[in-house]
């Protein structure tokens, strides 16, 4: 399990605007351009310093590449990268105000505290 | 030696901003009240007539990130960008160019490693909404020089409550000391109860009301002693998974030393409830 993986795919991706359009009309194709192109950077290194053991378990990718907010709350997610990114790519889709948000809590509403750890 | 000659603590809602520019019609039926008490804020901080701005907030993984997460971070640089394109995006905020008190940064940085705390420091920060919202609120003309400040409220695992309460006093003490005629404000945001990404998120009111009326009274009564016996790293959690954000008031609380707030109000808001304190350590 990697939360800091899945934390570090959410924030390369929530920061670039061409990225957001990109995993939002594309998410598997995005989730495995990133898993070579951006994810082994270390991102205060240069480009061609590499990770040598990082990666996502199965069921996070998966999560990624489906759009499963859910499933990334119950693995740790960090929830502010998460609801970041989600109002990026999501926020359109609702006419109300404020619709995605209480739409995405309401997919939450099952999870009681304490929630699951976030810590990485 | 410089003067604090006034101490702010705030809720930084980002939403603000966006609100107090909108044309009447449009603007939710809270805009009047919220920028009625917005302004009566600046007020607090505009009567003491600062040169130096100290400011405390909390990087939203924009520059800091998990590869390298500190626990209190200094700002010393000349300049500081500001705001960013998702902030842009999400809050409509405006990217801002602000100038920095470099010495004030290094006095607080040496200062700093003398009385204990091994802060560390960046020479290339670009802050954030937590910086720049009580500058939009209560500095909008943005002209004067920041020195900020950045604590770790977001990244488990986090500093002890107490440890935020300590370097609030050591950094009223560090400015205190600092020998120059300036005149300094320290202006801190955080939150009362709050919750992000999670099933509470964005209720009617914040997801913890109790717990907000709680923290008001601890705020503006200086009770530093009553919240430290209560508020732990777990405790925070009940409240709402972003109510750690508590902890810069506490580290707040810590610079006006447990002096009673000479100005403190609030504002019961959709999704988090705001508030706005003011001391003043030589008297009004």
């Amino acid at each position: 399990m990697s939360k800091y993986y899945l934390n570090k795919f959410l924030f390369t991706i929530d920061r670039d605007p061409e990225l957001v359009e990109r995993y939002r009309n594309d998410p598997k194709g995005t989730v495995a351009w990133w898993l070579t192109e951006i994810g082994p950077t270390n991102l205060g290194l240069a480009s061609f310093e590499r990770t040598t053991w990082l990666t996502l378990e199965p069921d996070e990718r998966e999560a990624l590449e489906i759009h499963d907010k859910v499933a990334l709350f119950a693995m740790g997610a960090h929830p502010f990268l998460t609801l970041t990114l989600w109002i990026a790519l999501f926020e359109r889709d609702f006419e109300e105000p404020l619709g995605m948000q209480l739409d995405y809590a309401k997919a939450l509403e099952h999870f009681k505290l304490p929630y699951p750890d976030i810590t990485t | 030696m410089a003067k604090i000659v006034a101490i702010c603590a705030t809720t930084h809602h980002p939403f603000y901003y966006k609100t107090s520019k909108m044309a009447e019609a449009e603007a939710p039926p809270f805009a009047s009240t919220w920028i009625e008490k917005v302004s009566r804020y600046r007020e607090t901080l505009t009567r003491a007539n600062p040169d130096v701005l100290v400011m405390i907030g909390s990087d939203h993984f924009h520059q800091l990130w998990l590869s390298a997460m500190p626990q209190f971070l200094v700002g010393n640089a000349p300049f500081y960008d500001a705001n960013y394109y998702n902030e842009e995006r999400e809050f409509g905020l405006p990217q801002l160019l602000l100038r920095g008190e470099v010495e004030l940064s290094n006095f607080i940085l040496t200062r700093g490693l003398e009385v204990g705390f091994d802060l560390a420091f960046s020479n290339e920060l670009r802050v954030d909404h937590s910086i720049t919202c009580p500058i939009f609120t209560i500095r909008p003309e943005a002209d004067l020089p920041i020195v900020p400040i950045y604590t770790n409220i977001f990244a488990p695992p986090l500093p002890q409550p107490k440890r935020f309460v300590d370097l609030g006093i050591a950094i009223r003490e560090i400015v205190d000391a600092w020998p120059s005629d300036k005149r300094v404000a320290i202006i801190g945001t955080g939150h009362l109860s709050l919750e992000l990404g999670g099933p509470r998120q964005f209720g009617p009111h914040g997801p913890d009301p109790e717990f907000d009326a709680k923290a008001v009274e601890w705020i503006s009564q200086g009770k530093i002693d009553e919240a430290l016996a209560e508020v732990t790293l777990e405790s925070l959690h009940q409240p709402g998974n972003a109510t750690h954000g508590f902890m810069d008031f506490m580290l707040m609380m810590g610079v006006a030393k447990g002096q009673v707030a000479d100005y403190s109000d609030t504002l019961d808001l959709f999704h988090t409830m705001e508030a706005y304190f003011t001391w003043y350590p030589e008297g009004k």
